[in-house]
C-alpha cells in the first residue's frame, strides 16, 4: 500500500517536473515567436538607416540605433575598468577585512537596486546636481552605475578560477605581486572576464527605466555626449505605450532581440573558447 | 622603489573598490535628500498609510501601492517559484547532460530578453487573453504576475540549481543506499540540505519582481486603487515612478523620490536578509 501511493507521488512529481519544463520552453518560444513574425518582416535596410518620421509611425530608427550605441560604449568604457581592478582587488588582494565585506555588500545592493531608483538617482545626481543635462553623458555614467556589479561578479570568479599553480611559479621566479597579477592572472581570466562585459552589454542594450530618466527622448541624432538620445527599448516602449505604431514597435522590439541574440551567442563562443583553450593547456 | 610601486598599485585598486561603496552611498544620499524633506512635511505614517494618491490636491499616500506591489509579487512568487524550483531539481538531478546544454540557452535568453519586449508581449498577448475570457479591460494582478513569474524564472533557477549543485555527492548516495528512491532521496535529503539556497533564491526572485518597472507599467492598469481582486488594476512603486517623473514638480516630484526611498529601503533589507542566509551556508 506504501509502496503504491509512493509511485503515484513519483509520478506526479515526475509529471509537475516535466511540465514545468515545458512551460519555460514554451513561454520562451511564444515570446520569441509573437514578436519575430511580426517584426522580422519589416525590417529593412531603410528602417535601419533612416530617420524617423511622424514621431515613430514611419520611417526607421537609425537614431536610437546609434544611440543606444553611444550609452553602452560609454557605460563599458567606465564600468569595465573599475569593475576589473575591484574584482582583482577582490579576488587577489583583499582578506577578510571590514572594507571587503562593504564592498561585497555594496556591490550587492547596487545589483539588487531597482533601475527605477537607478533612474531617480541618475536624474537628482547627474541630470541636475552635475548639471549634465538630459545626455549621452548622464545615461551612459547611470548604466555605469547598474553593470557594474556585473562586471565585477564574473571577472571575479574569472580570477579566482585561475589555477593556483600559476601565481606560484610566477612568484617563484621572482615576479612581484602586480607583475604576477598583471602578467599572468589577468591574461588567464580575460576569456571571462569579456564575458562578463558582453553580458553587460546585453544588459545595457536592453535597459530602459533608468535611461527613461536621464538620456532624454530625442528623436534627432546626437552630435556630442551632451545630447539627448532615445535608446531603442526607450523607443519601443513610447511607441507601444503612447499607442503610436504597433507595427513599428514589433519591429523595433524585433530588432533588440536579434540584439540580444547576438550577444548570447558571443558570449557562449567565448565561454566554449575558454573551456577548450583550458582544457589544451591541460593536455600538454 | 619597486615595493613603493607595488604598495601605489595595491592602494589604487583599493581606490576602485571603493568606488562600489561611493556609488552605493551616493545614490542613498541624493534620494534621501530629494525625498526626506517632504518625508519630514508630510508625514512618514501618512506617506504609508495613505490611502488616497492625489499630487494635485496635495494627497500623497502610497498604501495602494505598496499593496499593489505586494501583490503582484507574491502572485509572480506562487506562479514562478514551483516551476522555478522544478526545473532546477530537472537540470540538476534529472536531465541528461545533452538535454541540460539544450535546456541552458533557452533559460540564458529568457534572462536576456529587454524587459521592454516582455511588456509589449504581456500587453498583446497576456493581457488581450484575459481580455477576451474574463470579460474585463484585461491590465489586472494577474497580467502583472504572470508577466513577473516568467521574468523571474532565470533568476530563481539559476540560483536553486546551484543551490542543489552544492549539496554533497555523499549524502545523496548514502541515502540511495539506504534503499530511497531517487525522488525520496531529492525530497527528504537533498532539498532540506539546500533549502537555505532556495531561500535567497526566492529573495532575490522577490527583488527583481519587486524592483521591475518596464514590463508591469505595460500590463498592470496603473490605476492608484487597492485592487479588490486579482482581475482589478493596479499600480505598483516602480510603477509610480516611472509614470509621473517625467512632468513632476515641488512636493509631487519629492514624494516620487520618497517612493524611491521606500523602495531603496525594501532591497536593502532583502539584501541584508540573503547575506545572512549566505553566511548561514558557509559556516
Amino acid at each position: 500500500m506504501y509502496r503504491h501511493s509512493l509511485k503515484i507521488e513519483e509520478t506526479l512529481v515526475k509529471a509537475f517536473i516535466y511540465f514545468s519544463v515545458v512551460c519555460v520552453v514554451f513561454a520562451l518560444f511564444s515570446i520569441l515567436w509573437h514578436i519575430l513574425s511580426h517584426g522580422v518582416g519589416l525590417i529593412t535596410w531603410e528602417f535601419i538607416s533612416s530617420y524617423p518620421r511622424e514621431m515613430g509611425r514611419a520611417g526607421g530608427i537609425l537614431p536610437s540605433i546609434v544611440g543606444t550605441a553611444c550609452l553602452v560604449a560609454l557605460a563599458v568604457a567606465v564600468a569595465g575598468p573599475i569593475g576589473i581592478l575591484t574584482a582583482t582587488y577582490l579576488a587577489e588582494y583583499a582578506g577578510k577585512s571590514r572594507i571587503m565585506v562593504a564592498v561585497r555588500f555594496s556591490i550587492d545592493t547596487l545589483a539588487g537596486v531597482p533601475s527605477i531608483v537607478f533612474g531617480l538617482f541618475g536624474f537628482a545626481f547627474l541630470v541636475i546636481f552635475c548639471g549634465f543635462r538630459w545626455s549621452i553623458l548622464s545615461g551612459g555614467l547611470t548604466l555605469a552605475f547598474m553593470i557594474l556589479p556585473v562586471i565585477v561578479r564574473t571577472s571575479e570568479e574569472a580570477i579566482k578560477s585561475v589555477p593556483y599553480e600559476y601565481r606560484e611559479c610566477s612568484l617563484a621566479l621572482g615576479a612581484t605581486k602586480w607583475q604576477t597579477v598583471a602578467r599572468v592572472v589577468l591574461p588567464a581570466a580575460a576569456p571571462g572576464i569579456v564575458t562578463g562585459i558582453i553580458l553587460s552589454i546585453g544588459r545595457s542594450v536592453g535597459e530602459t527605466a533608468a535611461i527613461m530618466l536621464t538620456a532624454g527622448s530625442s528623436l534627432g541624432l546626437p552630435t556630442s555626449i551632451m545630447d539627448p538620445v532615445r535608446s531603442l527599448s526607450l523607443h519601443l516602449y513610447i511607441l507601444v505605450s503612447e499607442g503610436v505604431s504597433f507595427e513599428m514597435g514589433y519591429a523595433t522590439a524585433s530588432v533588440l532581440i536579434i540584439l540580444i541574440f547576438l550577444v548570447n551567442l558571443l558570449t557562449n563562443m567565448t565561454v566554449r573558447y575558454m573551456i577548450t583553450k583550458r582544457m589544451g593547456a591541460g593536455a600538454h | 622603489m619597486r615595493r613603493k610601486i607595488e604598495w601605489l598599485i595595491e592602494k589604487s585598486l583599493l581606490l576602485s573598490a571603493i568606488a562600489g561603496i561611493l556609488i552605493v552611498m551616493l545614490i542613498a544620499v541624493f534620494t534621501f535628500l530629494e525625498g526626506f524633506p517632504f518625508l519630514a512635511k508630510y508625514g512618514v505614517t501618512n506617506f504609508i498609510t495613505g490611502k488616497v494618491w492625489g499630487p494635485s490636491y496635495g494627497e500623497f499616500g502610497i498604501l495602494s501601492m505598496i499593496i499593489g506591489s505586494f501583490y503582484v509579487t507574491v502572485g509572480a512568487l506562487i506562479i514562478g517559484v514551483p516551476i522555478a524550483v522544478a526545473c532546477a531539481i530537472f537540470l540538476a538531478e534529472m536531465a541528461p547532460q545533452r538535454l541540460a546544454r539544450l535546456f541552458r540557452p533557452i533559460i540564458e535568453l529568457l534572462a536576456g530578453i529587454p524587459t521592454v519586449v516582455y511588456g509589449f508581449f504581456g500587453l498583446i498577448v497576456i493581457v488581450g487573453f484575459i481580455k477576451a475570457h474574463f470579460n474585463v479591460p484585461g491590465f489586472s494582478v494577474l497580467a502583472a504576475s504572470l508577466m513577473l513569474a516568467i521574468m523571474i524564472l532565470p533568476t530563481v533557477i539559476n540560483i536553486s540549481e546551484d543551490a542543489i549543485r552544492a549539496v554533497p555527492k555523499h549524502y545523496k548516495e548514502g541515502s540511495l543506499a539506504l534503499g530511497a528512491t531517487h525522488w525520496q532521496t531529492i525530497r527528504y535529503v537533498i532539498l532540506p540540505c539546500a533549502r537555505s539556497g532556495l531561500i535567497s533564491a526566492i529573495f532575490l526572485g522577490m527583488g527583481r519582481a519587486i524592483g521591475e518597472t518596464m514590463a508591469v507599467i505595460m500590463v498592470a492598469g496603473n490605476t492608484a486603487l487597492i485592487p479588490g481582486s486579482v482581475l482589478d488594476p493596479v499600480r505598483t512603486l516602480t510603477i509610480n515612478i516611472a509614470l509621473e517623473m517625467g512632468y513632476a514638480y515641488g512636493d509631487h516630484s519629492s514624494s516620487l523620490f520618497a517612493t524611491g526611498i521606500v523602495l531603496f529601503v525594501l532591497i536593502i533589507c532583502l539584501n541584508a536578509l540573503v547575506m545572512r542566509l549566505k553566511r548561514r551556508v558557509t559556516d
